[in-house]
This record gives structure tokens, sequence and C-alpha cells, in this order.
């Protein structure tokens, strides 16, 4: 009998793109809404982005029952340190969380590419960047998922300042407004669009600053 | 209660068929500082008598969240309760990342008697020495349990357990009827002037109780200081009799409220390391 290979995986790419930025007292995060499967389209209406505290909300591009699952071992993993700390957590404590929580499964991972973005204990934007197994660092902008190869050069190229390309970066965050780096991630996403089969149909967008947390969306290509 | 020859373990029965072990246990429960739940159709309020060993320690925890819908208020052994409660957030953290749906109070007063049970049939394990009064909100409307030491569990539309709780049962059996169709408010107030009762005279001043609330559009959360010590002006329990019917206390709290004011100041109960 002839050599046998797998034909069954365990994971999906359920496809989509994630964008974090962070600026002096805010940060904007955002990610498509749509779900693939192959070439065919699941729905169009499908939220990765996620408030696990307060101050951190995280993105995730990939395959999203393990998106999911990551999410819901967050949460209760927060309900925990509220219990224990009578606070909520602060966005690094759950960057490392989340770093601990990925690489627990390093030898069968969770398919799930991420950004976290919040405010840190000084009330400054913050965007963390992770691979798979929860290789992470601090960064001032990250992209994750299928449209990211197309959306980083262009950050980098706009953002000058925080970008690692100039080493050391010149600022930690964007010394841009809040506004402005909205209509950026709305521009990245617009290009994404364009060339990424799987990028599109609706743009969601959180700000999390000092007053709080809000959301927006914008109508992207369906095709 | 004396002591004799079949009290040493708690596996032994009496030959009158008695557990003493788990009746003492229940003793404990009857020497710590007061609690009481009064439960509404759509609230439950807990409250509890907070003493501090001496002026210079802070007071002892007795009030727990467990869940956005469930809380619990303690007597007796406070440890006890602390590792119980901690049992009660985990089962209810596990049940939402299960069921994505709240743990409904019932099962979770379930788990907890099974759980006290155990302790009182294994000879190398001793029964948790605290009264457990779990308040919360589910699917069903409000309930409110006494769990005790032995593992039994009964649902309340309102109980004290403590020391000196008798005083606040009194209080509470004359108007129980009323409090299920209670206001929030209304049902704070009994609450507080059933605390009252026992203390026997003693000043009730927001340093040395503790009060929360759980309702149908409101997560479990303990009242601040501030709003306890309003209320209690507001409602003029700070030193005088409890009203004989209800509409003495609204009159009252009017006018009385200008003198009332200076009160709060100047409370004499609060320990330095107050938290």
């Amino acid at each position: 009998m002839p050599i046998q290979q797998a034909n069954w995986s365990p994971y999906d790419n359920n496809g989509g793109t994630c964008v974090a930025i962070a600026g002096a007292d805010y940060c904007v995060i955002a990610a498509d809404t749509r779900m693939s499967t192959g070439y065919n389209i699941l729905t169009r209406d499908y939220s990765k982005i996620i408030q696990l505290a307060d101050k951190s909300v995280m993105a995730s591009s990939g395959f999203q029952a393990d998106v999911r699952a990551l999410q819901k071992v967050l949460e209760a993993r927060h309900l925990v340190y509220q219990h224990q700390h009578n606070k909520q957590m602060s966005c690094p404590a759950m960057a490392q969380l989340l770093s601990n929580t990925l690489y627990y499964k390093r030898f069968f991972p969770y398919y799930s590419f991420n950004v976290l973005g919040g405010l840190d204990s000084e009330g400054k934007g913050c965007v963390f960047t992770y691979d798979a197994v929860g290789s992470y660092e601090r960064v001032g902008y990250s992209s994750q998922g299928s449209g990211s190869t197309l959306i980083m050069p262009f950050l980098d190229n706009q953002l000058k300042s925080p970008s690692p390309l100039l080493l050391p970066a010149k600022d930690a965050v964007t010394p841009l407004s809040e506004s402005e780096a909205v209509d950026l991630v709305k521009t990245c996403f617009a290009s994404a669009t364009e060339r990424d089969i799987y990028t599109g149909d609706k743009l969601e967008i959180l700000v999390l600053n000092a007053e709080g947390i809000r959301r927006e969306y914008m109508e992207l290509r369906k095709d | 209660m004396f002591r004799n020859q079949y009290d040493t373990d708690v596996t032994t029965w009496s030959p009158a068929g008695r557990l003493f072990q788990v009746e003492y246990a229940m003793e404990a429960v009857k020497q710590g500082s007061a609690a009481i739940g009064l439960r509404s159709k759509t609230h439950v309020v807990l409250a509890s008598v907070n003493k501090a060993n001496s002026e210079l320690s802070s007071h002892q925890k007795k009030i727990f969240k467990v869940d956005d819908h469930i809380g619990v208020a303690i007597a007796g052994l406070t440890a006890d309760g602390r590792v119980l409660s901690r049992y009660m957030r985990s089962e209810c953290i596990n049940y939402s990342y299960s069921y994505e749906s709240k743990l409904p109070v019932g099962r979770l007063v379930v788990q907890l008697a099974d759980k006290a049970q155990v302790c009182t049939q294994r000879s190398w394990k001793r029964p948790y020495g605290v009264g457990l009064l779990v308040g919360g909100l589910d699917e069903s409307g409000a309930h409110l349990y006494y769990n005790c030491p032995s593992g039994n569990y009964f649902e309340y539309q309102a109980f004290a357990m403590g020391s000196r709780s008798q005083a606040a049962k009194t209080y509470m059996e004359r108007k129980f009827e009323t409090f299920t169709e209670s206001s929030r408010e209304n049902l704070i107030k009994d609450a507080l002037f059933a605390l009252r009762e026992t203390l026997q005279g003693e000043k009730l001043t927001s340093s040395i109780c503790t009060v929360a609330v759980v309702g149908v559009d409101e997560s479990f959360h303990i009242l601040d200081k501030e709003t306890v010590q309003a209320l209690i002006n507001e409602f003029e329990i700070a030193g005088e009799e409890a009203p004989a019917n209800e509409a003495a206390p609204q009159d009252q709290g009017g006018d009385a409220q200008a003198g009332a004011a200076d009160q709060g100041p100047t409370d004499q109960g609060v320990a330095p390391m107050d938290i």
C-alpha cells in the first residue's frame, strides 16, 4: 500500500485582517468583518475584535474557532484576576497573559494571529503584536492576517517616527491625532480590500481613550 | 452544650442519632458577627456587621461578590468562608465558560451543600465552620439561600445569622410579607433596620456595617460608605426606635435631614486602617 498522507487538518484559515495603531492618549484597533473558508464566504458580518478589559482590546485573525476559544480563556482568566486583585487588568499585564496562554499550547497552537491594543497605566496608547505561539513585542502600530503584507509596509511609510525601521524608533507612538489615525486605518483597509480577496465587506473600528471606548463601522468592497 | 463521649469524631453518631461535630460547627456560625439577607421580587440585599478586633485593625470582609448576579455574606470562621467564596467564583466562571450563560443560583447552592456534606462524612476532615447567605438573580427571579455547615440549605424570603441574629429575625418576621413587592430603597432600609436590631442599642454607622445589593438591572456590588451613611441618616436609624408603621420615616426624613447631616463626619468608630 502506498504511503498515505493526512487528509484531515484540525485547522482552517478564515482569513481577514487586523490593524492597531497607538497614539499619545488613544489607541485604534480595527479589523474587517469577513469570514471565509477557501474561496467561499461564510459570513460578511463577523467581529474579530473583543474587549477583554477596560483598557485592553484584542483583534485576531486566523482560525476563528481557535480565536473564540482563546477569547473565552482570556475572559475567564480576567475574571479570576479581578476577584483576586479587586481591579481590572492593565494592558501590559493582559499582554503577558496572552503570550503565556499562547505558549501554553506550543505543541498544538491556537491558529490565531493577534494584535492587542489599549492604554497603559500612564494613559498612553500601546499596541502589542503576536505570533501564533506567543512571541510578542510592544510596538507603535501593527497589522496581522491575510492583508498584513499589504498594510504593514504602507504603515511603515506613513507612520515614520514610530517605525522600528529607523533603528531605534524615534517615537514610541504616532504623533498623529485620533481622527488622523482613524482615517489612516480606513485608507489601509480600503487599499487592502482591493487586492486581498479575504479582506472586505465591512470594517469595524474601536477607539480607546481616556473617555472610554467608541465603535465605528465603514463599508468595504464586497467582491 | 456540654462535652460528651460521642463528639470527638465527625464520623461518630451519638445514641440519639446526632453528629455533634456538625452541630458544634453550626455553633461557630452563631458566634460570628451578624449577617442578614432579604429579597424582593427583583432585588436581594445582603448586609453584615463588621466588627474590628481593635481600633488599630481593619475590618473583616464578610460579603463577597461571586459573579455579576450572585453575592454571598458569611458568618462564622471567615477563613472557611473565603475559601468557599473562591470555590463559588470558580464554579461560576467555569459554568459561564462552558455554557456562555449565568450559573443559576439554585445550582450553585446545591454544589456548595454537597461540598459541605462531604466534610461531614470523612474522618480526616472537619465541617466548614461558616454559614453562607447566598443572594442572587437568575432566569427564575431573585433568590436568597442559607447554606449551613451540615450541608443543608433552604431558600428564604429573609434570614439572619450570627450573634444576636434573633433580634433581626424578629424584626423581619414582622415585616417580611411586605418584602416581595418592596422597592429597592425600602428593601435596603429594612436591611439596615434589621441590622441595627442586632447591635442592641449601639449606634449604627457605615463604618461598622457593609451593605450589598443585586437586582434585575444591577450587578452585585457593595455600596460605598458614603452611600450607606447617607441612607442611614435619611432613614434616621442611627439610634432611634424603629417606627411601628411605614409612614413615620418618610415624614421624619425630610425635616430631620438638616440635623442628621452632622452625624456623618463625627462618627467615632472609624479604625485608622479602615479600607
